[in-house]
């Protein structure tokens, strides 16, 4: 896919808009609200909305960058990443081949997909205790 | 075959972390153009989902449909198989050839009766049999062998859901659309030339999730990927709307993106989620590349005149208004998206009624 960026045809003028990025701004802005007065979550699904090249260099200028960033190895390659507004975060998943497969904008104190996952947890138990009865047995 | 196991249980059986699931989930949620806030519905029904078969026939067609199928990224069609559905029977992607594939027809036929999903691409000619055969096998008597053990069929691309391009005038093979052909069962159509490779997922995780056909439009299209005009989700209205437009492929305003209406842009009377999906990864789409939409995912649409003539001068009905607006080049681009939606209210209080 890196390529079709490289080919060497460029629109005059400045970057494309939709015209969407204000809009945004202004419902994160209420979900932050919903969420400090009554800790209601919102995600916003970025691909459901056109947005041009100027629109997503609006959107990362207003948001920026903020204290944390995490990468995740699963099904490919997600990096969840706050936004200097604390409690706003872009989640960005990549399936196995890197490309794009879906992008949010995850107002909440924490996006889940970081959080460890109960499933998870007890199938971590069963690994850590098959550990230790062969420890154990060994001795 | 499909397997009795459940999607839930078939990725944990194959390592994927619960957080992998709710990515999936996630990534299907977007892809079926649901609100993030279905997420947990989502995941609760996915969790349950069983594999269902996919049965695969290709008649009068190009194999672009297939191309495109292929070129999905989330979910790839590797996923889709090895995790999500049983394709079965397809002539492009299977090992199988000869008796063999037929054989895999006939048992995933009478091993999924009344359940399996059946996928078409391509229209059937009804002139001489003898125009479209698959194992000595016309068309037509595969077409109605297969559709009647079907749960739901999904016709891919305009030739299996309106005829397409073997169905323009005049015609030669006597080619019709699915529908045309089957009266008893649920069709769900997914056209374009060929359809985004993500709307073919999307339609079959649908099913998949909720084990229900999606709401159609009066084209049998699914409204979550079909419900609003191409016009109204452009990033080139803006200039519509202040009557700004390319007069050529090479003018200022051609250089400078602004609107293509009178080269022909089809996007003010065409029905599909190109401006917001894109294609190649969500990297482009042909406004976005400085080609007008030819709307091909709408019913006849070889038939209505040639692809670089405004809509003023063509076949496409509700353009008249259009053409007006324009003409005049003043800022009255909400007529454009009233009138879109006004048609689609239309059709849909004519179905319900």
């Amino acid at each position: 896919m890196g390529e079709l960026y490289n080919i060497p045809i460029r629109l005059e003028g400045a970057p494309w808009s939709a015209g969407n990025a204000t809009s945004i701004l202004h419902e994160i802005r209420h979900a932050l609200l919903a969420l400090l007065e009554s800790g209601q979550e919102t995600t916003i699904d970025l691909h459901s909305l056109p947005m041009g090249p100027a629109d997503e260099t609006q959107l990362r200028d207003a948001l920026g960058q903020g204290e944390v960033e995490a990468q995740l190895d699963v099904l490919g390659k997600s990096v969840v990443r706050e936004t200097r507004i604390p409690g706003v975060w872009f989640v960005d998943h990549y399936n196995a081949d890197g490309h794009p497969v879906s992008r949010f904008i995850e107002i909440t104190r924490i996006p889940a997909i970081l959080k460890a996952q109960p499933e998870d947890i007890r199938e971590g138990i069963a690994r850590l205790t098959e550990q230790l009865v062969a420890v154990d047995d060994r001795h | 075959m499909s397997n009795s196991k459940t999607l839930g249980e078939t990725l944990r059986d194959r390592g994927v972390s619960r957080r992998g699931f709710l990515k999936f989930c996630a990534a299907t949620t977007s892809l079926m153009a649901l609100s993030p806030s279905m997420m947990p519905r989502v995941a609760e029904a996915l969790e349950k989902a069983k594999r269902p078969s996919l049965i695969w026939l290709s008649f009068q067609e190009c194999t672009g449909c297939t191309e495109s199928l292929t070129r999905s990224h989330a979910p790839t069609l590797e996923d889709l198989i090895f995790n999500a559905i049983s394709l079965d029977y397809h002539h492009t992607l299977q090992a199988a050839s000869g008796y063999g594939a037929e054989e895999s027809r006939e048992a995933a036929i009478e091993e999924n009766t009344g359940k399996y999903l059946l996928a078409v691409d391509g229209s059937i000619p009804l002139g001489n049999p003898g125009y479209s055969t698959i194992a000595g096998i016309s068309n037509v008597e595969m077409l109605k062998e297969t559709a009647k053990g079907a749960a739901a069929i999904i016709a891919v691309g305009t030739c299996a859901a309106y005829g397409g391009l073997p169905h323009a005038n005049p015609n030669p093979t006597g080619a019709v659309s699915v529908s045309e052909l089957i009266k008893d069962k649920p069709i769900i159509n997914v056209p374009g030339c060929p359809p985004i490779p993500v709307v073919i997922t999307g339609v079959v995780a649908h099913y998949l999730t909720f084990g229900s056909i999606p709401e159609l439009d009066v084209h049998g299209r699914p409204v979550a990927f079909y419900g609003q005009a191409i016009h109204d989700r452009c990033y080139r209205r803006p200039f519509y709307a202040r009557g700004q437009f390319a007069e050529t492929f090479d003018d200022e305003g051609a250089r400078k993106g602004w609107c293509l209406y009178k080269l022909g842009c089809r996007g003010p009377v065409t029905y599909n989620a190109c401006a917001t999906t894109k294609w190649n990864q969500g990297v482009s789409f042909p406004i976005a590349s400085g080609h007008g939409c030819i709307g091909c995912s709408e019913p006849g649409f070889w038939d209505k005149g040639g692809f670089y003539q405004a809509l003023s001068q063509t076949q496409w009905g509700s353009a008249a208004g259009l053409a007006g607006a324009a003409a005049a080049g003043v800022a009255i681009g909400a007529g454009a998206a009233l009138l879109a939606r006004n048609r689609q209210k239309t059709v849909r209080e004519e179905k319900k009624s």
